[in-house]
């Protein structure tokens, strides 16, 4: 049987405590369904293995939430459940989020013995008073432990993850922060502009007046500082957010950005399966119930049109560095999207928006900054 | 005989300011003559459309007729002609008059008469109307009946002792006014053997009958089967139904009589052919003259009506040739806009027409509009010595090729409690007005007229007026003429192209001062785009105002992992439907809201 290839991502969302800023499903103090969520993750881990037909696991990700939080011995226990239901390519990248203060050395060591070959930390901010203003458990000192304890156990494909844009945040501090990163030599940086969404600690205290967002001068200063020093720095950008050594891009997200398919477990997790996306229910019990009645609800379930999906393409591809092929979009499409969209084109290009290689139309960096109206213009 | 049939009836109309009680009163005169019950009353029944009911105004006639035993014994035929309200239907209102002998002239107990009402009075006492005063709302603690019966006598100058005083709303006094309606307003005259002549007063088409015209025979008789003329068109139609009006329906009947108020049908298939003031005769045994009074309503007031969303021009078409078969003043010819693309120029009686039809467009034919600002005739000299007329700005020659414009002017009536002529007064000296006179109606009371230009009463005038006297002055205004003036056309541009939508005829004086409002506004309403947009107003190449719309610097969604690809892919979704609401201006996206923001500047 010819098996697909996919990526496999598994939520952990659990935390200490929550960031104030963010908007994912992930809950602190629930320790006691600790066990129970984790026997639900397997559950429906041989469950989907059994739905989709035992598909080939290229990536696996074990996001949170905070993964690195909960003991050793489930995440264990959860990749010896993809280990003994999956098959799983010899080469995949296996990759465990983890937050500072939360990672021990056997922690470390059980991940490397169950193939976890890839760690992605959250840093976000390497001044103490702006990680404490974040709601952050952490100082600078804990992740610079964490990263060096991580290295003890030879993991070298490390990511961090940083924001820009944060309340309070000066250009100095980001400069900083920067600096810090390059300093460390890992392998990848992610660098997200920080959005403050309604349902946060962040939402309510911006309507409240208390906080405002960074203005855009200031955050697009940031940003391209970002971009300009990590690309001077051999970090090379290949997503609007991501920036990788050569060859250390983080598979399991380009599999999202070129629509691969994917399959995620646990609770709010999305998943992306013959022309469909679906997503778990995020509540905690509800989802342990649901697994183990075998009656998991999903709060979103959509088949994609062939519209749906070539605007998927357009928006997913050119958020990378290698923009979009036109020709082979047309192809798959069966319209000429050149043609169709060659007076837009050309006037993206004119204002310096989009760059055009032959068939491969790309965002510029002044591009990158609007990258959600050249999007709309193209869709 | 016809004489002993004619002095059973009596045709009436109701005259009463916007708020002072006609429906309601209307209302309780068909409740007590028993047409209908108070349990079937939806409350005014007279007011047929949604917009009327809210407004409370009257905007088509409307007929019935009630039975009423008086206390002299005898049963009498009341037929009430409910008139419009308003100085845009004015000619409607004079049609009304024509048809009938008498008017109640309903005056509010502790507001007196208003400048509209005033109009009508004069309209009705030029046909020759005895008019019967009623003081409504008696019972308000703020009515002052004896003061409101002296002002009816000073300034209509008629006997007012005895006019009912009344409660139209608590049912108080009504059976006065029927009364009264039996002994003061006289009995129709009118040979039936006469060849017939029956004045239009209103119509309306039905699917099913074609148009229903609302007559009042003044001599002679129609009968079914009967092949009648219309005088000033000369069309010829069979007549296939005719009869009595009652609320919202019809009795048919055989025939109407001299002195009669009824309906006819006779296959009419458009309303242009049976216009408000038509005289119908009997082909086959014609009246030598049609009854005076006749002409075709003119459109004043024009603006281009687009539809929100393109595709539904048809739709828009539609939709204003239904309207149109209802109401014949209403005129449209298809225009084009570089801004808003396929639309129509549209003509109307004045401003309250013009809202009236936008408004039943986007409620009762569910079409979402974009409209540009109201604008006149304007008569241009051009300098080869052709006279050209001008209702769209876009179309004014080149100042190089106009000799002199002209823009019509009106004679406008505002009446006012005193404390606020101070401010009616700089308000029409901002509207560029000519101070024609002042009247005391009492002491706290007065007349102002004015002569203004029409393009400044078209332009908010109504509201700015409202808002200067809290409610309390009412206008009224006449056709009165064209004069010269020094008119230029303001452009707005965006990004160094112009809106053809935007631009408009204005004063030379004010061009300034609205064209820098109109840039500001425009600010507001533009959101911030790729690119730095400049907006300029402009009078030819002559830049007057400017203001710039800053690029955006981002619009970027920063995170996107996770898997959740739906919800982004929505996010874009959204932003590209509020794209396609926006106008294509060259290369600017203009929301619908910044064409209608600057209709209003001043409020």
């Amino acid at each position: 049987m010819n098996q697909k290839k996919i990526g496999l991502y598994i939520h952990i969302p659990f935390c200490k405590k929550k960031c104030y800023y963010c908007d994912f499903p992930s809950y602190s103090g629930m320790d006691d369904y600790w066990e129970a969520y984790i026997d639900a993750l397997a559950s429906e881990l041989i469950q989907k293995a059994d739905e989709f037909q035992n598909p080939h696991v290229e990536t696996v990700f074990i996001g949170g939430g905070t993964p690195s939080l909960i003991p050793a011995m489930c995440i264990s226990k959860i990749l010896d459940t993809v280990y003994s239901h999956y098959t799983v390519s010899t080469d995949c990248e296996c990759t465990i989020e983890c937050n500072p203060g939360t990672l021990t050395g056997d922690k470390l060591k059980a991940y490397k013995d169950h193939g976890v070959n890839r760690l992605s930390i959250g840093l976000q901010a390497c001044q103490d008073e702006i990680l404490k203003k974040l709601g952050r458990i952490h100082t600078c000192e804990d992740f610079l432990f964490s990263l060096e304890l991580a290295r003890k156990h030879e993991f070298d494909n490390i990511n961090a993850d940083i924001i820009f844009s944060i309340p309070y945040q000066t250009f100095a501090h980001w400069q900083e922060t920067i600096s810090l990163i390059i300093s460390l030599d890992l392998a990848h940086v992610s660098c997200y502009s920080l959005l403050i969404e309604d349902n946060t600690v962040y939402g309510k205290m911006k309507k409240e007046g208390i906080i405002k967002e960074a203005d855009d001068e200031l955050d697009r200063k940031m940003y391209h500082y970002a971009v300009d020093s990590l690309n001077a720095a051999g970090l090379y950008q290949y997503e609007i957010s991501n920036f990788a050594k050569p060859h250390l891009r983080c598979r399991h997200n380009m599999n999202y950005w070129r629509r691969g398919e994917y399959l995620g477990v646990g609770a709010g997790a999305h998943s992306h399966y013959n022309k469909r996306r679906f997503a778990n229910i995020s509540d905690i019990s509800m989802y342990i119930k649901g697994v183990n009645s075998r009656s998991l609800i999903l709060s979103e379930d959509s088949y994609l049109s062939r519209e749906n999906e070539l605007e998927e393409s357009i928006f997913l591809g050119l958020r990378l560095n290698e923009g979009i092929d036109l020709n082979k979009l047309s192809k798959e499409f069966g319209i000429d999207l050149e043609r169709k969209n060659k007076k837009k084109l050309e006037h993206l290009t004119l204002q310096g928006f989009v760059e055009q290689e032959g068939s491969i139309v790309k965002l510029t960096k002044k591009g990158m900054d609007l990258a959600n109206a050249i999007i709309v213009e193209l869709i | 005989m016809g004489l002993e049939r004619q002095k059973r009836i009596r045709n009436f109309c109701i005259i009463a300011h916007i708020d002072h009680g006609k429906s309601t009163l209307a209302d309780r005169l068909l409740e007590k003559t028993g047409v209908l019950t108070s349990r079937e009353m939806d409350a005014q029944v007279l007011d047929n459309m949604d917009i009327e009911r809210e407004r409370g105004i009257t905007i088509k006639a409307q007929a019935v007729r009630m039975i009423y035993k008086a206390s002299d014994g005898v049963e009498y035929i009341l037929n009430l002609i409910d008139t419009p309200g308003h100085v845009d239907f004015n000619y409607e209102v004079s049609r009304s008059i024509a048809a009938c002998e008498g008017a109640v002239l309903v005056v509010d107990a502790s507001q007196g008469i208003e400048a509209q009402t005033l109009a009508n009075v004069y309209l009705a006492v030029e046909h020759n109307l005895e008019i019967m005063p009623v003081i409504n709302k008696i019972d308000l603690p703020s009515a002052r009946p004896d003061e409101i019966i002296q002002e009816i006598e000073d300034v209509i100058g008629i006997e007012a002792q005895g006019a009912p005083q009344i409660s139209a709303k608590n049912g108080i006094n009504i059976e006065s006014v029927l009364e009264g309606i039996v002994k003061t307003i006289p009995a129709p005259a009118g040979d039936e053997d006469e060849p017939l002549r029956a004045l239009v007063f209103d119509s309306y088409y039905d699917a099913y009958k074609g148009v229903v015209a609302y007559i009042r025979v003044k001599e002679g008789k129609a009968q079914l089967g009967d092949t009648i003329r219309m005088m000033h068109t000369g069309k010829e139609f069979v007549v296939t139904e005719i009869g009595y009006l009652r609320p919202g329906g019809l009795i048919p009947s055989d025939s109407l009589l001299a002195g009669e108020v009824g309906y006819l049908c006779a296959s009419i298939k458009n309303v242009k052919d049976c216009r408000v003031g038509e005289t119908i005769t009997n082909a086959s045994n014609p009246a030598k003259d049609p009854l005076p009074g006749y002409k075709k309503a003119v459109p004043m007031v024009f603006c281009g009506i687009y539809p929100a969303d393109g595709s539904k021009y048809g739709d828009l078409r539609d939709s204003l040739e239904k309207l149109q078969l209802n109401d014949a003043s209403l005129m449209f010819e298809p225009e084009t806009s570089k801004a808003l693309g396929f639309g129509f120029r549209c003509g109307f009686l004045g401003l309250l027409h013009m809202e009236i039809i936008q408004e039943r467009l986007e409620r009762e034919y569910n079409l979402d509009l974009i409209t540009t600002a109201p604008s006149v005739i304007y008569k241009i000299l051009k300098t080869n010595g052709e006279i050209i007329e001008l209702d769209n700005p876009t179309n004014m020659p080149d100042p190089t090729l106009i000799e002199s414009m002209e823009e019509p002017v009106v004679n406008a009536t505002i009446m006012t409690p005193t404390e606020f002529v101070g401010n009616i007064m700089e308000l029409c000296q901002e509207r560029r007005g000519t101070y024609l006179g002042m009247e005391y109606l009492e002491e706290t009371r007065a007349i102002l007229k004015y002569e203004i230009p029409l393009n400044e009463i078209i332009y908010d005038f109504f509201d700015a007026l409202k808002s200067r006297t809290k409610g309390y002055a009412s206008l009224d205004y006449e056709f009165k003429g064209y004069k010269e003036s020094n008119l230029v056309k303001l452009d707005i541009r965006m990004n160094n192209e112009v809106v053809d939508a935007l631009s408009f005829i204005i004063h030379a004086d004010k061009a300034y001062s609205r064209g820098r409002r109109m840039a500001e506004k425009l600010k507001e309403t533009i959101p911030r785009q790729m690119f730095e947009i400049p907006i300029q107003a402009c009078i030819g190449n002559k830049i007057i105002a400017r203001e710039t719309v800053k690029a955006y610097r981002k619009d970027v969604l920063a995170k996107c992992y996770g898997g959740d690809i739906s919800r982004k892919r929505k996010l874009l979704e959204k932003q590209k439907e509020g794209k396609k609401r926006m106008r294509q201006v060259g290369s600017v996206e203009v929301p619908q809201e910044a064409f209608m923001s600057v209709l209003k500047l001043d409020t």
